[in-house]
């Protein structure tokens, strides 16, 4: 590495000595290709490129960030960092799952083909990528039951708020959703930031016994004003909802279903379009990515094919190009924002592509086998740890009603020490949902020993 | 050079009217469905829906663009070119010759304010 | 050679497997006990393969791609640098995926002050006082800012404010965000070298006005430099600035977005600060504010207390929430990283050498492509198809024709001020040599188009597929294995 004076002159003289170019891994250019490029273009210094900028508001400082790192020094740095964070084994859950990641996903994630292209505007150099949105897009509708799957949104919250947009937009005429109460809460809070932005109403079901309400709910269906509704499965509290009969009472009120699902337990659980739902979305987390501190991660929604015009996103399609080959594009472009501006039906302009790239290799590796399989693990693990506490005594059951891999139990033990306990045991417990109430997870990860130990510590602390 | 056809009124956003008694056939002029491509798509309005002059009551697509359908004159919608469903293209094939929704009138007299087809003509070449 | 067309899909053999679970040691009933009817009747069709069929089927699919990795990728407006390495190292490391969103802040600490040093540095890079990290993207930084600004409006109790006023240059993608957030767009009139008409502004500026959306410099690469006189007015008139932070490479040791005047700015981490577009995703967006909106910010929020803690909080006077838990943490450390790479010393030279590369490209083409605007350019321009119409070569034609020759195209028919438009943006990682590799081909294609003028109109000819009939996927899509086996 050497220091070299720049061609850089400076707006004041007195500054001249200041500015010098440091050669850089990521930026290749030496003085000589400076000057060469300088004369070519007809100027003195590569501050004549921006004279036109006012003085008054050309940043002189120093940025204030660390000098440059060298990869030891980064790396060492990184080290730190990460010993400030604790590994911990997970019993918690609450929308994000300690599921098992396939060692093949990180090496084929790695193939820089993929993950340094662009969204593939351009098809005839982009088919790897289209063509995986395409298998994404094939094995979400399999587990969805629906037919037009779009090629991923941010994630599973934000994919709710564009759900009701979808409702509303095909509505034409009706503004207003209904939300369960039950949906996990960080969706509520997204969806209900989306919604009053855009000047939707919102009526909510109220909670039965843990699950939503029916009986509430055909009672705001009364006022034929309601574009659609937003159910989940399971629920905020990992209970499997009976939606017997709910989609017929929607579409009675001429409104549209939408269903908030986890898309590993669809392997197992009845899919939304085995209800009778128009929509369904959801977060891809449980598909086997890491928990990754909150992401990425990917949204997902599918629909019905008449509602595909008002489904936001990119879309991939199979078609032939001119030697009648099979091949893939993104199609039903021209209902997105770059063409149809303010009057797309979201602002979206990406997909979390990458990430259905996880999705799509973790589903191919574990096919349907697979992913039941993990269901069972998890919810025979699940019903271990759950059965264990009940007898133990120290904890109660709250809602009698069916579960997957998620439960809530109520205790009087004190949690908050019971989880510190835990903690300096290396394991992240329940989370607190309300006072006296712990949510627990488990996915096929966790161990009989490390259930047994769990509760040993919880009974102990 | 696109067609004009002189038995219609026309629109600035380019539909078509035809007039039969109290009821308005109405359509996209050959000049947009030049404008547009190939059209993939026609987002068409239901039976008994109400429309207004100047305002929405459908979209068309094309690949790469859309365009918004604004009803020429107010009325209700008492017919609506189902074919069109399956078969967009009849749009670019014969533009005057494929109807996209029929309007029941509730003011005839708005047709008046239409363009003729020589103004009409005279704004598609500007 | 043969080119691999199947998919995952039709490599399935019943019966053949990609996974190893653990044996089950619980008492096996948990499903056999729930109810039939809320288990699924039809089971899905997923692929039954094996572990090597699953790594060459993708590994085959990535060799269909071109990525920045691959070759010279000058598109316009996306910024598309070299994506260092060592960024994916350390974010991949497992004391970091391994983290649940929800864990208690003191066994997180290493991940909370990673969010909070790189929401420093970027308050400190923009020149604003504090940044969210938590939007996915840049549309969704976008939308974030405008319910910043009206949600400032409403707390004002100023709630008629719902005007936000874009140039007629700028990408579809703000007015639609403005669309969502509940604002309504005003477009300000573009002069002919594409930057705002401060006459056609003013106007504009009334009691209904929420801000303006702007980029700087602008949709053509070119500065605006009546930025402090537009900053004031709008200012004066109530309103708050917006900075599109798509434009902001060539900024990088130049100008501060918040010392220009504005308030609001979002940042896309996949194009400025080198983290990887994935193929469309995963980004990341953050948006920054002025001291006086940062209480507006989305909830939650990575916050130091006095003894040097990080901790996560949600504030009261925040807009509400708008992801699911702090964002897409994994590109966040690799800009973090990328940071720490260039430092102080070299960040600053981003901006000059994004600026320098442009022009170069720009002066040593502009004989053979129509360049509608004269004067240096920023980090990107626009040509306006080739110089030469007569042969009909358009600039979709040029832009395939790049192709054949292992190049990626330009930005092609945006902005939507020329009818030919052709976005160029070569980034500083690039070298001269490459800049000059790509010079003579477009020199190339632009002699193609005067003597074979057909020969560039039906390219590209060396790509594994060509001309896909896009019109029969719009009309009839098939957007599914089985509907494409229904259909065949």
């Amino acid at each position: 590495m050497q220091w070299r004076p720049l061609l850089f002159s400076t707006f004041n003289s007195y500054h001249e000595t200041l500015f010098l170019f440091m050669s850089n891994r990521y930026i290749p250019h030496t003085d000589e290709d400076i000057r060469a490029m300088l004369e070519k273009i007809g100027v003195n210094t590569v501050d004549d490129l921006f004279a036109d900028i006012p003085s008054e508001v050309i940043f002189r400082e120093e940025y204030d960030i660390p000098s440059a790192m060298s990869e030891i020094e980064l790396r060492r740095h990184f080290k730190e960092l990460g010993e400030k964070n604790r590994s911990l084994t997970i019993f918690a859950g609450n929308g994000v799952y300690d599921h098992y990641a396939p060692s093949v996903i990180p090496h084929l994630l790695e193939r820089s083909e993929f993950y340094t292209a662009y969204t593939p505007y351009q098809p005839e150099i982009s088919q790897g990528t289209l063509q995986y949105i395409f298998e994404y897009q094939s094995m979400i509708s399999e587990l969805t039951g629906l037919e037009s799957t779009n090629a991923s949104m941010y994630d599973g919250a934000t994919s709710a708020a564009e759900a009701l947009f979808m409702m509303v937009a095909s509505a034409k005429k009706r503004n207003k959703v209904l939300l369960s109460d039950t949906l996990p809460p960080h969706v509520l809070k997204v969806a209900e930031t989306y919604a009053r932005f855009h000047g939707i109403e919102v009526a909510w079901i109220p909670e039965k016994e843990g699950v939503t309400d029916k009986e509430a709910m055909a009672r705001l269906l009364e006022g034929g004003d309601v574009a659609g509704v937003l159910l989940a499965q399971p629920n905020r509290y990992g209970i499997i909802e009976d939606q017997e009969g709910v989609a017929d009472t929607i579409h009675a009120a001429k409104g549209l279903m939408a269903m908030y699902v986890d898309p590993s337990a669809l392997a197992v659980l009845r899919s939304p379009g085995e209800w009778g739902a128009d929509i369904a979305c959801g977060d891809g987390q449980s598909l086997g990515m890491p928990m990754q501190f909150g992401g990425p991660y990917l949204g997902f929604l599918s629909c019905r094919q008449s509602l595909i015009r008002k489904m936001p996103g990119r879309v991939v399609g199979a078609t032939t190009d001119a030697s009648g080959k099979r091949c893939y594009v993104l199609t039903l472009q021209a209902r997105e924002q770059h063409i149809r501006r303010e009057k797309a039906t979201s602002n979206i302009c990406s997909n979390q592509s990458l990430m259905a790239l996880y999705a799509t290799i973790y589903l191919s590796l574990m096919g349907e086998n697979g992913l039941r399989e993990v269901n069972i693990l998890a919810a025979d693990g699940a019903h271990y740890l759950y059965n264990r506490l009940i007898e133990s005594g120290k904890f109660h059951p709250v809602f009698d009603k069916p579960f997957l891999k998620e439960f809530v139990v109520a205790t009087d033990l004190d949690i908050e020490k019971v989880n510190s306990h835990l903690l300096e045991h290396g394991i992240m417990g329940g989370i607190e949902i309300a006072p006296g109430r712990l949510m627990f997870a488990v996915t096929e990860k966790r161990t009989k020993e490390e259930i047994d130990q769990l509760i040993t510590l919880m009974l102990e602390a | 050079m696109s067609k004009i056809d002189k038995t219609c009124r026309y629109a600035e956003s380019h539909e078509w009217v035809r007039v039969d008694e109290e009821v308005a056939v109405i359509g996209i002029s050959d000049y947009a469905q030049h404008a547009l491509g190939n059209i993939v798509y026609v987002d068409l309005p239901e039976e008994g829906d109400e429309v207004e002059a100047g305002e929405e009551f459908g979209a068309v697509e094309s690949v790469k663009a859309a365009s918004d359908l604004y009803s020429p004159v107010s009325g209700t919608v008492i017919a609506v070119n189902t074919e069109l469903e399956d078969k967009p293209e009849l749009l670019n094939q014969d533009a005057f010759g494929t109807w996209i929704i029929k309007v029941a009138m509730s003011d005839p007299s708005e047709v008046d304010k239409l363009l003729d087809d020589e103004a009409y003509s005279k704004l598609c070449e500007e | 050679m043969k080119v691999y067309d199947k998919l995952i899909f039709e490599l399935s053999r019943p019966g053949r497997k990609g996974y190893e679970l653990p044996q089950n040691r619980f008492e096996k009933n948990a499903l056999k006990d729930l109810p039939a009817d809320l288990l699924r009747k039809e089971e899905p069709e997923l692929p039954e393969v094996s572990e090597l069929d699953v790594v060459r089927h993708f590994t085959n699919l990535s060799s269909k791609n071109f990525g920045v990795d691959t070759g010279f990728y000058p598109l316009g407006s996306c910024t598309m640098k070299y994506n260092p390495k060592i960024n994916e190292e350390v974010a991949a490391m497992p004391e970091f995926t391994a983290l649940h969103p929800l864990q208690p802040a003191d066994s997180a600490q290493g991940a909370l002050e990673l969010y909070y040093n790189l929401q420093k540095a970027l308050s400190n890079i923009a020149g604003l006082a504090e940044f969210t990290l938590n939007p996915y993207a840049g549309a969704h930084g976008e939308l974030t800012g405008l319910m910043v600004m009206r949600q400032y409006h409403i707390s004002r109790g100023d709630e008629k404010r719902r005007k936000v006023i874009v140039p007629d240059s700028a990408h579809g993608t703000n007015p639609a965000s403005a669309m969502v957030a509940g604002l309504e767009v005003v477009e300000v009139k573009s002069k002919p070298n594409g930057s705002i008409d401060v006459e056609d502004l003013k106007p504009l500026l009334d009691e209904n006005v929420a801000g303006i959306m702007m980029t700087n410099p602008n949709t053509l690469g070119m500065f605006e430099t009546e930025i402090m006189e537009i900053a004031k007015l709008v200012h004066e008139a109530g309103g708050l600035l917006y900075y599109d932070g798509a434009n902001l490479n060539p900024m990088l040791g130049k100008v501060r977005p918040g010392d220009m005047g504005f308030d609001i700015m979002h940042i896309n981490l996949h194009k400025t600060f080198s983290t990887p577009h994935g193929g469309g995703g995963p980004g990341s967006g953050p948006v920054g504010v002025a001291a006086h909106l940062v209480d507006l910010l989305p909830n939650p929020r990575v916050k130091k207390d006095a003894d040097g803690k990080f901790y996560v909080e949600s504030g009261e006077k925040s807009l509400g929430s708008i992801s699911s838990f702090l964002g897409n943490f994994g590109v966040m450390m690799k800009a973090y990283a990328y940071i720490l790479s260039l430092g102080k010393e070299n960040i600053k030279n981003v901006g000059p050498m994004a600026t320098l590369n442009a022009n170069y490209i720009k002066e040593s083409l502009k004989d053979d492509y129509l360049l509608p605007i004269e004067g240096a350019c920023k980090h990107e321009f626009v040509f306006d198809g080739l110089k030469d119409k007569s042969t009909g070569v358009t600039t979709l034609n040029v832009a395939k024709r790049l192709l054949d020759y292992g190049f990626h195209a330009p930005t092609i028919y945006f902005p939507l001020l020329f009818h030919e438009s052709m976005m160029i943006e070569p980034t500083e990682t690039e070298s001269k040599e490459t800049l000059d590799e790509f010079i003579e081909v477009m020199h190339k294609v632009a002699k193609e188009a005067k003597e074979d003028p057909e020969m560039v109109k039906s390219a590209p000819h060396t790509t594994l597929i060509s001309h896909p009939d896009e019109t029969t996927a719009a009309k009839k899509p098939i957007l599914s294995y089985r509907q494409l086996k229904a259909n065949s």
